[in-house]
């Protein structure tokens, strides 16, 4: 039931698979190897959010490799001294690649990774590598100019409310992308945010929104996990996007679209990598181009050319003719921080800590 | 509906599961028994009472089954502390635990499923008056239900022969005994009600305030009502009064967020409905000292002798 | 019908026998459950039980994991004793991470004996004043130390968050929530190599024979165990209660404040967001499972830990959900706590009626009144 939702994603990673294991001519070679790989997650796989959309991932390593691999993973770890505990049991427990989904289980895995030079750890949105470590990550500021832009055709008020977790680069990347994409479309518009201090909280994130729509927002957006300030929404007569997740059915007229988190093709891709024993370190960081973030289904009721304007933005950013942080971009002090025809660097993107004319963080 | 009453209406929802959860424990405590297991039978109840709504059961039903689910974790921790004397802050603590794990195992396949938020009340001509229409007569069942709950266990305890009897199991268990009472039976029907109650809260949560299913979806919000039994004085009318100042200030500091009032981080705003409460206690504390009901055998085990 | 009596002194064959007793009414409970889950009963309890213990190394990650835990529930057992109800000691802990951390990273270059006494001074000191905040409400204006206890531990929560997300933010870090990592001089010695066994669990250990005594043979040890049983009785016999609960909430914050200390300097290394897996919280069970007595709390340390580390395990072994091992978890104390009852007392099958029965007689009997 659960899963009927992402069978898109499913679908994708298969073709991915797919098209990976015609290249190299190992595979059959090394036929009777089992993989083992192990996931580390921060939440329980039940928080319909960060954690989930990991596990659909590692599911979708199962599903595509099948007799090949044999997953396990580890929920709900905390951050503190367990993280390298859990970390190293599964590389003693023979485990030949470790996906460790949450920044804060960074140095643990880079303690771990020392320790075990024959196993390869993979670290989601970290900044430290090592020979037998590599980093991963996704450009979900990408899904946040679409829905940027979807939002400046569809607000009204020119108020949109911004429910947010932490401030860390990520989320102030997305809160950046999404106000500069929105200003394209309407150039008075602003956007509130509202700090809830949680990952994952529903009743506080249903409260933030709410209180976001009373002040006068009519079109919500979120970067934490549930769909609460969709279902609020819904029902004041407010748009939203999902978050991680295709969401509409938790808000059938509110759900614009939603930006979803599709890690599924990579896991299979490095699980695979090390079945084959071509795994690689590396530091990635795929958006929108390599599939890692997808944009989920138009509402139907979309207007056309709203429609035309996110999917100029979407192809644009695949094609590389748009560019998220292209300048002009002034901050909120009015100071001019990219001047016209410049781009912020990858390597200033996520050192982020300011915010863009407009936001009202 | 304009801005206000919705803003009121925030603080209400808000306020609401603490309350069910709150009124519960406190009748449990007043009866001389701590159990700190709230947080567990509310995950209980929100995961019972959501698989009830989900596979197409009546919202009556759903509620029922809440209730039910969070009663039966309590008579769990009835067994455990009221028969085998088993220490009373330890087993709900162990029980709060339990229902993390056993709402997180009961829910895995309701994760990601919707439901149909259960109705408001809708009065014709009265729901639709500014600002008192929505606040009064537009409310979910569960609030009103939660008012009158409240409303009862105050008339009771302080009106009725029951009323009495939990107090003086509560007050003095010993002497309670001595006058014939049941003290093991009385605790049991308060610890049955506390869970219950608890578990009303939880399906608050579950099926109005955010309707779905998620693991641990309640978020700490069991030891917040824990903490306004504590704040109450063991006095109902200052349960409310507790609930509507944690919600109110929850609900205030997002809106000074969204309004940019504060240029300070967002943590320190999200300490305010914690030291509010702090702070009104120890404003109304040179009064509450004469006046607070803690019950006397809070926490201590009886043994009845034979 | 079932009646207990209480026993004249607690039966010492019952002490040992009764956790042996509830472990195996557990593993039957446990058998059932983890067969309708659809497992393998003995491989999850091998995982459970024996792969955590099967290696040095593992054996050093479960004292690493009890040792906070027993820190924190040996003051908070004497609090207990006393009927003070320091339910915030997570809140003292993350204080004295606080306050210790911010030693080590305002004077990186203090040879490592002085910066580690500092930082242990400063951790006792984080946990102190967080608890003397309760104290002093609970002594000046009878506020509960119930709410105000706990009502702190989210606010130190708060106040960690800002730190490390703010002007403690690591500028190397990429924004990222967390402080550089402490100068070498700063971290905590391993005295045992292969292990992350520090030397902050060995100061843990070697308090509980000092606790014992403490509470044993001192004046403190009696009145504490006197305000919890007989208030009055304390009043007659002299004990200033304020002075107590000053004493109790002060002791337990002190050793939380410590314990977050030995955290951030032994195995962490820095602060960041999130240095305690609720250790505050569960340090309660331990010392009820401990019977609030200094030497009880050794074991019940570390069963609890080697649960918290057996579900880990569970799940990467045999894929037993976290859900299961919890709803486990809570099983195993359940049976624990309530194999309590034949300690102090012996179950009677019948209906006989007796003289009513005094109440255990170690515990001190109220006085006149």
């Amino acid at each position: 039931m659960a899963w009927t939702a992402t069978r898109r994603q499913l679908l994708t990673g298969l073709a991915a698979g797919a098209a990976w294991s015609l290249a190299p001519a190992r595979l059959r070679a090394e036929k009777d190897r089992v993989v083992k790989a192990g996931f580390v997650y921060v939440g329980p796989v039940g928080d319909y959010g960060w954690t989930y959309r990991h596990d659909i991932g590692r599911r979708e390593v199962e599903a595509a490799l099948g007799p090949q691999v044999e997953t396990s993973f580890v929920e709900n770890v905390a951050e503190g001294a367990d993280a390298e505990r859990v970390i190293r049991q599964l590389a003693a427990a023979g485990h030949d690649i470790i996906f460790a989904t949450s920044f804060g289980f960074m140095n643990a895995v880079v303690r771990v990774a020392r320790q075990f030079p024959q196993v390869k750890f993979e670290h989601a949105t970290g900044y430290k590598t090592a020979d037998n470590l590599a980093v991963y990550n996704a450009r979900f500021h990408e899904g946040r100019s679409v829905i940027g832009t979807i939002a400046g055709h569809m607000t009204r008020s020119g108020i949109v409310g911004y429910v947010a977790s932490f401030p860390i680069p990520e989320v102030v990347m997305g809160i950046n992308a999404f106000m500069l994409a929105m200003r394209r479309v309407r150039p008075d518009a602003v956007a509130k945010v509202v700090w809830v201090n949680s990952w994952y909280d529903p009743g506080k994130e249903a409260d933030a929104a709410k209180a976001l729509i009373d002040q006068g927002a009519d079109v919500i957006t979120q970067h934490t996990d549930s769909p609460a300030p969709l279902q609020v929404a819904e029902e004041r007569g407010a748009y939203a996007f999902g978050q991680a997740s295709d969401m509409s059915r938790f808000a059938p007229r509110a759900h614009l679209t939603a930006i979803i988190d599709n890690w599924g093709p990579y896991y299979v891709e490095r699980v695979r990598a090390v079945l084959e024993g071509r795994w690689k370190s590396h530091m990635i960081w795929w958006g929108l181009k390599e599939g890692m973030v997808e944009i989920g289904p138009y509402h139907p009721d979309l207007p056309a050319s709203v429609r035309k304007a996110a999917e100029r933005v979407r192809r644009g950013i695949i094609d590389g003719t748009v560019h998220p942080f292209a300048g002009p971009i002034r901050d909120q002090s009015g100071r001019l921080r990219v001047p016209e025809g410049k781009t912020l660097s990858d390597e200033e993107l996520l050192r982020m800590d300011w915010y863009v004319e407009g936001v009202q963080a | 509906m304009d801005a206000l009453a919705a803003t009121l209406l925030s603080v209400v929802t808000a306020a609401t599961p603490l309350l069910l959860a709150a009124t519960g424990e406190l009748v449990v405590e007043r009866s001389g028994v701590l159990n700190l297991g709230v947080e567990g039978m509310m995950l209980t109840g929100a995961v019972a009472g959501f698989a009830v709504l989900a596979a197409g059961g009546a919202p009556a039903v759903a509620v029922a089954a809440a209730a039910l689910a969070g009663a039966a974790l309590a008579l769990l921790f009835g067994l455990l502390t009221l028969t085998l004397l088993a220490n009373q802050v330890a087993s709900g603590l162990a029980l709060t635990i339990f229902g993390i794990g056993l709402s997180a195992l009961l829910g895995a396949e309701l994760v990601g499923t919707p439901v149909e938020r259960l109705p408001r009340l809708s009065l014709a001509g009265l729901s639709e008056l500014p600002l008192v229409g929505p606040l009064l007569f537009g409310q979910d069942p569960l609030v009103y239900l939660a008012l009158a709950v409240l409303g009862l266990t105050a008339w009771t305890l302080r009106h009725t022969h029951l009323g009495r009897v939990i107090r003086a199991c509560g007050d003095d268990h010993e002497a309670a005994h001595a006058l014939g009472y049941p003290v093991i039976a009385v605790r049991y029907g308060a610890v049955l009600f506390g869970g219950a109650m608890a578990g009303l809260a939880g399906a608050y949560l579950s099926l109005v305030y955010t309707p779905m299913w998620a693991e641990g979806m309640t978020a700490g919000r069991g030891w917040i009502a824990l903490a306004l039994v504590v704040f109450s004085a063991w006095r109902p009318g200052r349960l409310l009064v507790g609930a509507l100042l944690f919600g109110g200030v929850t609900i205030l500091q997002l809106h000074a967020q969204a309004l940019g009032l504060f240029a300070v981080p967002a943590q320190l705003l999200s300490m305010l409905p914690y030291l509010a409460t702090i702070l009104v206690l120890a404003l109304l504390a040179g009064g509450l000292r004469r006046r607070s009901e803690a019950p006397a055998c809070l926490g201590k085990p009886f043994r009845p002798p034979a | 019908m079932l009646r207990l009596e209480p026993r004249a002194s607690p039966s010492a064959s019952a002490l040992v026998l009764a956790p042996l007793a509830a472990l195996a009414l557990t593993a039957l409970v446990g058998t059932l459950l983890f067969r309708a889950l659809g497992f393998d009963p003995a491989a999850v309890f091998r995982a459970f039980f024996v792969s955590p213990l099967a290696s040095f190394w593992g054996l050093g990650e479960l004292g690493l994991k009890a040792a906070p835990l027993l820190l924190i529930a040996l003051g908070l057992a004497v609090g207990f004793r006393a009927g003070v109800w320091n339910i915030g000691a997570e809140g003292q802990f993350l204080l004295g991470a606080i306050l210790a951390g911010g030693i080590a990273l305002r004077f990186p270059d203090v040879p490592a004996p002085w910066l580690l006494a500092a930082m242990t001074a400063a951790g006792i000191a984080g946990g102190l004043l967080w608890a003397a905040i309760p104290a002093l409400l609970r002594t000046r204006l009878g506020v509960n130390e119930i709410l105000t206890s706990l009502m702190l531990s989210y606010v130190a929560s708060l106040l960690l968050s800002a730190l490390v997300y703010g002007p403690w933010r690591d500028p190397e870090g990429f924004g990222f929530p967390q402080t550089p990592f402490f100068p070498e001089a700063a971290r905590l010695p391993v005295l045992v190599a292969d292990t992350r066994l520090h030397a902050g669990v060995w100061v843990a250990l070697a308090l509980v024979p000092l606790f014992w005594l403490l509470l044993r043979f001192h004046l403190f040890g009696f009145a504490t165990r006197v305000l919890g049983e007989a208030p009055r009785a304390a009043r007659y016999a002299g004990f200033a209660e304020s002075r107590l609960v000053w004493s109790c909430l002060l002791l337990s914050g002190g050793l939380a404040g410590l314990a977050g200390m030995f955290e951030v300097a032994g195995p962490i290394g820095q602060l960041t967001p999130e240095i305690s897996p609720g250790y505050g919280f569960t340090a309660i069970i331990v010392a009820f499972l401990g019977r609030l007595h200094p030497l009880g709390l050794v074991p019940a340390s570390l069963i609890v830990a080697l649960a918290e580390i057996g579900a880990e395990n569970a799940q990467i072994e045999v894929g037993l959900p976290r859900a299961a091992g919890g709803v486990f978890q809570g099983l195993l104390l359940f049976l624990l706590l309530a194999s309590e009852m034949f300690v102090r007392y012996r179950p009677r099958l019948g209906l006989g009626r007796e003289s009513i029965a005094k109440e255990p007689s170690w515990t001190p009997s109220p006085p006149p009144s």
